[in-house]
C-alpha cells in the first residue's frame, strides 16, 4: 500500500498547472472565480487550446483522439482545471455522446463526429429527460417512427442544458411502443438545424438560462444517425450514465470554492471584525474541509480499484462520490452566500457580460453568490438524484 | 497511489482475523469481561505469538518492524471484535513513547518483554481539569538527585489497573497550561506512593484512577523540559490506530444492521424493503466509507515530518471518524429497534465502543475547534 502520488504523477500535475497558467485567458478565469459560467466563446476557445495540446478528451482511448492517460492522470488533470478554475472539456461532447459513439458507433459515425467533438466544431446537448420521465428515465415517450431511410421524431425533451448553443442533440426515443419500457428505446443523433425543432428557454430560480425545453414536430432523422441497434438504446444510456465514475465528486471545484470563501470571509465584516475571525463561522468551514479531504481519499480509492478492474461495470462507490460531492458543493455555495451578508441579495445578471455591478451597489466579491447558491440546488437533483443514488446503493451494495 | 496490501500485510490481517474469529465471539467477550483483568490473558499470549505485541518495534530490537499501515490493519480487526486487551495502550501508545522517547538501552530492556506479552503499559495523562488538552498538566515532577519525584492525580488511565508500568505526564516547570515544562516519565505501577483504583468503563474496558505521592520515576522519556512534542506525536499515532479501530467497529455495526433489515419482518415484509430505512442504511455506508478513507489518510499523514501539519491532519481524521462513528452507531441502534437496546445483543456494545472511541484524546467537536483555530486544511487564495 502506497497512498502517495508517484513522482511522474506529481510532475504531470505541474505540467498541467503550468499549461493552464500559461494558456487560460484571464477573462475566462476571472469570470469563473466570480462564479459565472464561462460564455460559449470562452468554452470553445479553451477547448480548442486543449485540443491543440491533445488534451481535449482525457478519458478517450488514444485511437479515438484521447491522450492515453491513466485514471490518476485524468483525475489530476480535471482537478487542476477545477482548481484554476478553467472550463472543463465540454461534457456533452467528451463525457457523454463521444464515449457512446466510441463504444457503439459505426466507423463512419466515428470519423464524422469524433474529430468535430474534440475541437468543439459541434456543440452537443443531451435529449434524455422528458416532462414525464425524470428519475424514471425509461418512461420516456418521445416517438421515432421509421419511414424508409429516416425516422420521424415527435415529442418533447426538457432540462436540455445549453441547447441554445447546440449544433447537435443526442436523443433517447421510443421506437417500439409495445415492448417493455427499457426495451423499445433507441439512441439517435439529430442535427439541431433540422426543421421541426423548437428550443424554448427555461429560466431557473437565480435568473440564468442554462436549460431548455426542446420540441420535436415531425423531425426527419436519417437512419444512419442511429447509434447501435434499434431498440437497444437503453444499453447506450446505461453506458453513458455509468461512465461518469468520479467526475461528480468535483473535489478540485470545491477546494477552489473554499479558498474563495476564505478570501471573502476576510473581506466581509461581522461584529466589527472579519467574519473569518468568528469561531462559529470558521468551524462550519472546517467541517466542510474535513468532509472534502475524506472525499478526496474516497476518490483515490475508487481510482485505485477501477484501475485494476477489467470489467466496465460502474463501481457502486460512484454513488458515494455523487452524494458527498454534491452535498459539499452545496454547503460551499451556502457559506459563500452567507459570507456576503446583506450584499448577497443584489440580484445580478447571471447572463450578463459585465460583473453586474455597473451601478456600484455592492462590493464586487459579493455579487452573484446568492445566485450560485440557488443554482447549485440542482446538483443533488441532476445526474440521478441523490435519492436515486441511495436506491442504487441499497440495491447494489447492501442487497436490500 | 496503490491501496493494495502486500503479501505480508495480507497475512498479518488474515492471522489477526482468524485469531479473533476463534476467540472473540460475543459470548466469549462477555466471559473475558468478567475475569479479574477484564480481558483475556489467553488471547494476549496468542497476540504475542502472532507478533502483534512487537508490531511497531524494529526487528533488531525484538519487534516485527511494522509501520502505520500494519498498525491500521491490526487496529481495524481489533475494532471488528471490540477487543478488550491492552493493545492500544501497550503497543501503540507505549510503543510510540519507547520508539520516539526512550534510550536504546531502555528499549533493549523493555521491548522484548512487551513483545513476549510480559509487560503492559498504560498512559497516565488525563487530569480532572485537563479535559482534552494534552498540555494542561498539574501533576508535578521535582528533580531529586539524578531522578524525578512525581506528585499528582491522573484519571481515566486506560488499562491502568493491569499495567506493570505507567507512562506519566508531569510538569517540571511552568504553570498549569504552559506548553513548555512538561516531562514524560516511566513509573513502576507498584512503586511506593502509587495508588490505583481500577474500574470498568462504559465500553467494557478497564481503567484506573491513579494517585502519585512522592513516586520516584524509573526513567525519563524524551526531554523532561519540553516533552509536549513527544506527547503530540504519540497521541497522533494513537489517533491513527483509533481511526482503524472505529472503522472496524462501524463496519460490523453496519453489516449487523443490514442483515437484520433483511430478516426482520413487519407489516408482512422485511423492514429492509422500506425506502426510508434503505436510505438511512445508504447514508450509514457513506459515513463509513468517508471514515475508512480518513483512516487510510491517517496512516499516511501520521508520518508527516512537520508536526503542525501532522497535528492538523490528525485533527481532521478525528473529526471525520468521530462524526461517522456517531452517525453509524446511533443509526445502527435506531434501525434495529428495541432489540439493539438490550445488553444481550451485540449492536449496543459496538455503539458504546464507538462513542468512547470518538472521545479518546478529544472528540470531533474538540478537533473541529482545534483545526478551525489553526487555519483549516485549505489555504485562502
Amino acid at each position: 500500500m502506497d497512498l502517495r502520488f508517484t513522482e511522474e504523477e506529481i510532475a504531470f500535475r505541474k505540467e498541467v498547472r503550468d499549461f493552464i497558467a500559461r494558456e487560460l485567458p484571464a477573462a475566462t478565469r476571472e469570470r469563473m472565480i466570480a462564479g459565472k459560467s464561462p460564455t460559449k466563446e470562452q468554452v470553445v476557445e479553451w477547448q480548442r487550446k486543449l485540443n491543440a495540446k491533445g488534451w481535449a478528451a482525457p478519458e478517450w482511448p488514444k485511437e479515438a483522439g484521447g491522450p492515453g492517460w491513466t485514471l490518476a492522470q485524468r483525475y489530476i488533470f480535471r482537478e487542476e482545471l477545477q482548481q484554476a478554475p478553467a472550463p472543463s472539456p465540454l461534457g456533452f461532447n467528451i463525457n457523454m455522446c463521444g464515449p457512446v459513439i466510441i463504444e457503439f458507433g459505426t466507423e463512419a459515425q466515428k470519423k464524422r463526429f469524433l474529430p468535430r467533438m474534440l475541437n468543439l466544431d459541434d456543440w452537443w446537448c443531451q435529449g434524455f429527460s422528458e416532462p414525464g420521465a425524470g428519475s424514471d428515465l425509461a418512461g420516456l415517450k418521445t416517438r421515432a417512427v421509421r419511414e424508409g431511410d429516416h425516422y420521424v421524431v415527435n415529442g418533447q425533451k426538457t432540462w436540455t442544458t445549453l441547447a441554445q448553443h447546440a449544433d447537435w442533440i443526442f436523443l433517447l426515443v421510443r421506437t417500439d411502443p409495445n415492448a417493455k419500457k427499457q426495451e423499445g428505446i433507441s439512441f439517435l443523433l439529430v442535427d439541431m438545424k433540422t426543421p421541426g425543432i423548437t428550443v424554448r428557454p427555461i429560466i431557473t430560480i437565480e435568473g440564468g438560462h442554462e436549460v431548455n425545453e426542446v420540441f420535436f414536430d415531425d423531425v426527419k432523422v436519417p437512419v444512419e444517425n442511429l447509434v447501435g441497434e434499434e431498440n437497444k438504446g437503453w444499453d447506450c444510456a446505461k453506458f453513458l450514465l455509468g461512465n461518469e465514475r468520479f467526475g461528480q465528486a468535483r473535489v478540485g471545484a470545491s477546494r477552489e470554492r473554499i479558498r474563495r470563501l476564505k478570501v471573502i470571509a476576510q473581506e466581509s465584516m461581522d461584529g466589527g471584525r472579519p467574519l473569518m475571525e468568528d469561531p462559529d463561522f470558521r468551524r462550519k468551514v472546517t467541517e466542510i474541509e474535513v468532509e472534502l479531504k475524506a472525499l478526496e481519499m474516497t476518490v483515490m480509492r475508487v481510482i485505485a480499484t477501477e484501475t485494476k478492474r477489467k470489467d466496465k461495470k460502474p463501481d457502486p462507490a460512484t454513488s458515494v462520490l455523487k452524494i458527498k460531492g454534491t452535498e459539499i458543493q452545496q454547503m460551499c455555495s451556502e457559506l459563500l452566500m452567507k459570507a456576503a451578508g446583506p450584499y448577497a441579495w443584489v440580484d445580478g445578471d447571471p447572463e450578463g457580460e459585465g460583473d453586474g455591478n455597473e451601478v456600484d451597489v455592492a462590493p464586487d466579491w459579493a455579487l452573484g453568490l446568492a445566485g450560485i447558491y440557488f443554482n447549485w440546488r440542482k446538483q443533488s437533483i441532476y445526474g440521478g438524484s441523490n435519492e436515486i443514488q441511495r436506491n442504487i446503493m441499497a440495491k447494489a451494495f447492501l442487497g436490500l | 497511489m496503490d491501496f493494495d496490501l502486500s503479501e505480508e500485510q495480507r497475512l498479518l490481517q488474515d492471522s489477526v482475523a482468524k485469531l479473533l474469529a476463534d476467540k472473540y465471539g460475543f459470548e466469549q467477550r462477555k466471559a473475558y469481561m468478567k475475569t479479574k483483568e477484564g480481558w483475556s490473558t489467553e488471547v494476549w499470549s496468542q497476540m504475542a505469538e502472532l507478533g502483534l505485541l512487537g508490531l511497531p518495534f524494529a526487528e533488531d530490537e525484538g519487534g516485527f518492524g511494522g509501520g502505520a499501515v500494519e498498525t491500521l490493519l491490526v487496529a481495524e480487526q481489533l475494532g471488528r471484535a471490540i477487543a478488550l486487551e491492552p493493545w492500544l495502550t501497550t503497543v501503540v501508545i507505549g510503543g510510540s513513547f519507547l520508539r520516539n522517547g526512550a534510550s536504546a538501552e531502555l528499549r533493549g530492556a523493555l521491548v522484548p518483554k512487551i513483545a513476549a506479552g510480559e509487560l503492559k503499559l498504560a498512559f497516565a495523562q488525563v487530569e480532572r481539569q485537563s479535559r482534552y488538552d494534552l498540555f494542561d498538566v498539574l501533576t508535578s515532577a521535582k528533580k531529586d538527585g539524578s531522578g524525578y519525584v512525581l506528585n499528582g492525580r491522573k484519571g481515566y488511565v486506560v488499562h491502568g489497573d493491569s499495567a506493570e508500568k505507567l507512562i506519566v505526564t508531569a510538569r517540571t516547570a511552568g504553570g498549569q497550561r504552559d506548553l513548555k515544562g512538561i516531562g514524560v516519565f516511566l513509573v513502576d505501577a507498584n512503586a511506593p506512593g502509587v495508588q490505583r483504583r481500577g474500574y470498568r468503563t462504559v465500553d467494557g474496558q478497564r481503567a484506573a484512577e491513579v494517585e502519585l505521592s512522592d513516586v520516584r520515576a524509573e526513567a525519563v522519556l524524551g526531554n523532561p523540559e519540553n516533552g509536549l512534542p513527544l506527547v503530540d506525536q504519540v497521541v497522533d499515532e494513537a489517533i491513527a490506530a483509533l481511526a482503524g479501530e472505529a472503522v472496524g467497529a462501524m463496519q460490523v455495526a453496519h453489516d449487523m444492521t443490514v442483515d437484520y433489515m433483511k430478516t426482520r419482518q413487519q407489516f408482512g415484509r422485511p423492514i429492509g424493503s422500506f425506502q426510508a430505512l434503505q436510505h438511512r442504511a445508504a447514508d450509514m455506508l457513506v459515513a463509513l466509507e468517508q471514515a475508512r478513507s480518513m483512516s487510510l489518510f491517517a496512516a499516511m499523514a501520521v508520518a508527516e515530518r512537520d508536526p503542525a501539519e501532522r497535528r492538523k491532519s490528525m485533527a481532521a481524521v478525528k473529526v471525520q471518524v468521530g462524526r461517522s462513528a456517531r452517525f453509524v452507531g446511533q443509526q445502527s441502534i435506531q434501525l434495529h429497534g428495541g432489540i439493539a437496546m438490550t445488553m444481550e445483543y451485540a449492536c449496543g456494545h459496538y455503539f458504546k465502543r464507538l462513542t468512547v472511541n470518538d472521545a479518546m484524546f478529544g472528540d470531533a467537536d474538540h478537533y473541529v475547534r482545534y483545526l478551525s483555530d489553526t487555519g483549516g486544511l485549505v489555504q485562502a487564495a
